[in-house]
């Protein structure tokens, strides 16, 4: 690749224009009790592009993911999110700032239907009083308008409108996967953590959902931090990968940087002891 | 009013009657479709503006008179207003199947020398795409959804709706231009080409003039009454001619509303939101909802359960075609409020006279009983629950048939989409008469008519009252029928098409100079109704090797009768016994072996079942024995079959894409399977190539069982083996 990667901004071989730094983590570390679950990690993540974490089982993506959302507390390090040095926050706080993430085991409400589980999704974006709510008057109507047309947008888009109105907990794990992307999409989010995506779908669903991924970023502009085990899936998808093992970095760059890394080889191939 | 006017040939085209719409019904919803959630309408006007706006882009673009342009996508009001736009700009719209493969899209443009292409989405694109370096002929593609298509070079790919603000912009520049072509539209000049699906050979390019789309569209509405007022639902690919004569010859002609579903997958609930008046939809759509609806009240409780039989019983034996037809009143104008206080009075007077008969009968009988000795008395014993016999047999059938409708038939058709419904059709298949009487019992006026797209749709068509589930009814107002010595059907009519497109042999063999064309399929007569009934193909329809006749389709119709079978295909052309080739139902199997415990990974083990296999056994033997009962036919008895381990699929080149069984690819493609038929053999291994829908191929491979039927009667053929 000629482009320098290293630039204020630059645009990638697809035509995509990738800005400056968004999130920038500095030097983490995560302890649970004796377990330094991260140790020491740097990277950075860059306005519309999409970023991979990859690593073995138990590398610590997800407590990573955890940190960036603001679940997790780092003991060490700093996170700086656009340009100042963001405090330790709730993760509602965060959310607000325009982050927005979709789980590994998917929490999604059960009972409620697609179209409802959608719309928790825009909470953020609406300000009507209890009572506004409750005699739906006013302000609370409005929003009510705006929100659910927000949500039919990421509905069309996703491609679910034939699910609308069915509980979640009735539909097959493939389709709950895209119904957690839909209401992580409805929150507007300008940076979208995606813990698994592609876990357990098959061949199909994924191929959906890498597109519903590549058109989200082309679309709405957004940026995309995603945990993906399927190799081809990371390789295609994402502009720069992290890879991470036993709570270290051992790689960082483009694919094909992080494809040729011998240390990653020997994480994911294993080394001989001999 | 403005109906009468076409004989003077006013409205010629389709741009023209569009202009009458305007005018007459302008503030009235022209198309819908559901998206976001919200059923956006635009009204005849907007509509009129919409596609005004396109011709004016198009025009802007360089279209020429008589170019083509390709259409390809679902049912969407844009995609019917590119075909008017096209038409009013002197161009010729070729819908084509949105879902056909590359190779098959790549022959038809090339074929018609589309310069034009507007495809509904990212999909589509793609296709045309692939195929743009081999066909050079096209230039500009046109596309609707937006969504994945940004980063596509836009050199000649443009956005539809830029395009109209484009037409918008140049509106003064172009508007004479186009008012010169609108008005150099003939009766003559060419409306639409269809290609056929093609069940034997590559499709050809079906030309039809504007004659023959509003002749048969005004001929058509006419014969069903249909009005201003119908809805109907637009779901059936556009590329076929029956979604071309109801979605845009007849809504043209009435005036009514078209209406486009969100995407495939919403169809039942956007069919059940709006309620069409019209409908029309292939047998195996019926055969779907229908084997849904059983499926479901199986799993219902026992009340509901016996309510539902007990009424369908009662409706099927006759009662609803009795009392359960809509009745044919068209109300175009309102009610005066003289006629509104007749009809309540009229009402309120009913009501009144109903219950006073009831009290005094029931006063009566009291009476009667009272006076009488027990042994009289015992003469008083009615039948029916209310131990009254007041009413003769027409009257409490009536109320009974009243009392189904509100607890069964109205909910069941609110469910499925059908409560409004006053005219539904099905053609392409025979329907089986399980079915049909289903339907039709509950107060569904479900017809059948037959017809090809070289008839502009109608050859013959069942009137209202005249319907019969094993014929195709009476020929269509302004049709001929003729039958040939051979039993081939002809047929002449204002819709006879013009020719096949680039094709001049083609049309010679079809479509005799006096205008008479050759169907391909053969049938009769019936003499005591005068409905024609189809056999079969006339080419399928064979001989067996002792000199009987064989006709394949008659008795896989019966086959497919079973809500079990999905699919059959028979043979015994020159052999001497008949066999067969089942495809199971995975739908209706798959819920008996999750009822019976039966644990199955796939399709190929669910087929392959022993359980399964005696059940079609089952079947074919019943089959076989009414086959025995026709005389004619009995030499069509199964002898042999067995199960496919797939499903035959247009993918694979098995079928067409209006699903109808491609006989000689199947014949060669499992040969192995009918050699080990007919050799006595109890099993036989294959193995198969499959396509998937991505175009990746893949192959299966099965063992499967061959079973021996039961016959009735002459069993010469078996003895001879």
């Amino acid at each position: 690749m000629t482009t320098d990667m290293n630039a204020d901004s630059y645009v990638t071989a697809d035509g995509r224009t990738i800005g400056p730094v968004v999130m920038d983590l500095k030097n983490i570390t995560l302890r649970f009790g004796g377990v330094v679950a991260i140790k020491d990690i740097s990277f950075n993540i860059r306005e519309g592009e999409i970023r991979a974490i990859i690593g073995p089982n138990g590398a610590g993506k997800s407590s990573m993911l955890n940190v960036i959302s603001g679940f997790y507390k780092p003991q060490e390090g700093e996170v700086w999110f656009r340009g100042s040095k963001r405090p330790q926050m709730r993760p509602y706080q965060v959310a607000q700032q325009g982050l927005a993430r979709t789980f590994q085991n998917i929490a999604l409400f059960d009972g409620m239907t697609v179209l409802d589980n959608i719309m928790t999704g825009r909470l953020n974006k609406m300000n009507a009083n209890l009572l506004q709510q409750a005699i739906w008057k006013g302000k609370a109507e409005k929003e009510e308008l705006e929100n659910r047309e927000a949500c039919e947008k990421v509905i069309d888009f996703l491609e679910i409108q034939h699910i609308r109105k069915t509980p979640v907990g009735r539909l097959p794990y493939g389709l709950k996967k895209r119904v957690e992307l839909a209401r992580a999409l409805a929150a507007e989010p300008s940076l979208l953590l995606l813990d698994e995506p592609m876990a357990g779908m098959n061949v199909e669903e994924k191929e959906d959902m890498s597109r519903f991924i590549l058109d989200m970023n082309d679309e709405f502009g957004t940026t995309i931090a995603l945990i993906e085990h399927d190799m081809g899936v990371v390789m295609d998808l994402s502009d720069r990968v992290v890879v991470m093992d036993y709570g270290k970095k051992i790689g960082d760059g483009t694919p094909d940087e992080v494809r040729n890394n011998q240390d990653v080889i020997d994480a994911y191939l294993g080394v001989s002891h001999d | 009013m403005a109906q009468d006017q076409v004989a003077s040939g006013a409205f010629a085209s389709i741009p023209a009657l569009l202009a009458r719409n305007v005018k007459e019904y302008g503030d009235r919803p022209a198309y819908r479709e559901k998206e976001f959630g919200i059923w956006q309408s635009w009204t005849w006007a907007e509509a009129a503006e919409e596609i005004q706006n396109l011709a004016l882009g198009l025009l802007a673009l360089g279209i020429n008179r008589g170019d083509h342009v390709a259409i390809i996508g679902r049912n969407r009001p844009a995609h019917y207003w590119a075909m008017v736009a096209a038409q009013k700009v002197g161009a010729v719209p070729v819908p084509l199947y949105q879902d056909a493969v590359v190779e098959e899209m790549e022959y038809v443009l090339e074929h018609c020398g589309a310069r034009f292409v507007v495809c509904g989405d990212q999909e589509q694109v793609d296709k045309v795409i692939e195929v743009q370096d081999k066909i050079q002929h096209i230039e500009h593609v046109l596309y609707y959804d937006k969504r994945g298509l940004r980063k596509y070079d836009h050199s000649h790919l443009h956005w539809y709706v830029d395009i109209q603000e484009e037409g918008r912009v140049a509106h003064a520049r172009l508007e004479d231009e186009m008012a010169v072509r609108e008005a150099e539209l003939t009766y003559d000049s060419t409306c639409v080409m269809l290609y056929t699906s093609g069940t034997t050979g590559r499709p050809k390019g079906v030309v039809l003039s504007n004659r023959n789309i509003v002749e048969s569209a005004k001929n058509s509405s006419e014969f069903d009454n249909l009005g201003v007022n119908e809805d109907i639902l637009a779901y059936l690919p556009m590329a076929w001619v029956g979604d071309f004569i109801f979605s845009l010859g007849q809504a043209m002609w009435c005036g009514f509303c078209v209406n486009c579903p969100e995407s495939a997958d919403t169809l039942m609930s956007d069919l059940r939101e709006i309620g069409p008046t019209y409908y029309f939809a292939p047998p195996r759509v019926f055969e779907t909802q229908l084997t849904n609806v059983m499926i479901r009240m199986e799993d219902s409780g026992d009340l509901k359960y016996a309510i539902f039989h007990h009424y369908m019983e009662f409706a099927k034996s006759g009662a609803g075609e009795k009392h359960g037809m809509p009745k044919r009143k068209v109300t175009t104008q309102k009610k005066t409020l003289e006629q509104k206080i007749r009809h309540g009075f009229n009402y309120a007077m009913g009501i009144g006279f109903a219950a006073e008969t009831i009290i005094e009968n029931g006063i009566r009988l009291a009476f009667a009983k009272l006076r009488h000795g027990k042994n009289v008395r015992k003469h008083f014993k009615a039948k029916d629950p209310l131990g009254l016999k007041l009413y003769r047999g027409s009257l409490q059938e009536y109320f009974k048939y009243r009392c189904g409708d509100v607890l069964v038939y109205g909910p069941l058709k609110d469910t499925l989409g059908f409560g409004r419904i006053r005219v539904g059709y099905t053609a392409g298949e025979a329907i089986g008469p399980e079915i049909f009487a289903f339907y039709r019992s509950m107060g569904i006026n479900l017809k059948q008519l037959y017809g090809q797209t070289e008839a502009t749709v109608f050859i013959t068509v069942q009137p209202d009252g005249e319907v019969r589930n094993d014929t195709v009814g009476v020929p269509a107002p302004g049709v001929e029928v003729r039958i040939e010595d051979n039993g081939e059907i002809f047929y002449r009519s204002p819709g006879t098409f013009v020719e096949y497109y680039n094709n001049p042999e083609s049309t010679a063999d079809t479509k005799d100079p006096e205008g008479w064309v050759a169907t391909g399929d053969a049938g009769f007569f019936d003499k005591n109704n005068g409905h024609l009934r189809i056999i079969d193909r006339a080419k399928d329809v064979g001989k067996m090797a002792d000199g009987r006749m064989f006709a394949p389709k008659y008795v896989e119709n019966k086959l497919k009768f079973y809500p079990d079978i999905l699919e059959a295909v028979v043979f015994g052309n020159d052999r001497n016994m008949c066999t067969a080739f089942i495809n199971i139902d995975l739908t209706a199997v798959g819920n008996w072996a999750e009822r019976n415990n039966v644990a199955y990974g796939s399709y190929q083990e669910l087929a392959g079942h022993p359980d399964v296999v005696s059940t079609i056994q089952e079947h074919v033997e019943t089959v076989n024995k009414s086959v025995a009962e026709d005389e004619m036919l009995s030499g069509c008895q199964i002898h042999r079959f067995l199960i496919l381990h797939k499903e035959l699929d247009a993918d694979d080149g098995e079928m067409t894409r209006t699903r109808k069984v491609r006989r000689k690819i199947v014949e060669e493609k499992y040969a192995p399977l009918i050699d080990a038929l007919y050799g006595g053999k109890s099993e036989q291994y294959i193995e198969t190539e499959v396509t998937y829908e991505d175009g990746r191929k893949g192959s299966i491979n099965a063992t499967l069982e061959i079973r021996d039927a039961a016959v009735v009667g002459n069993t010469q053929g078996m003895a001879a083996e």
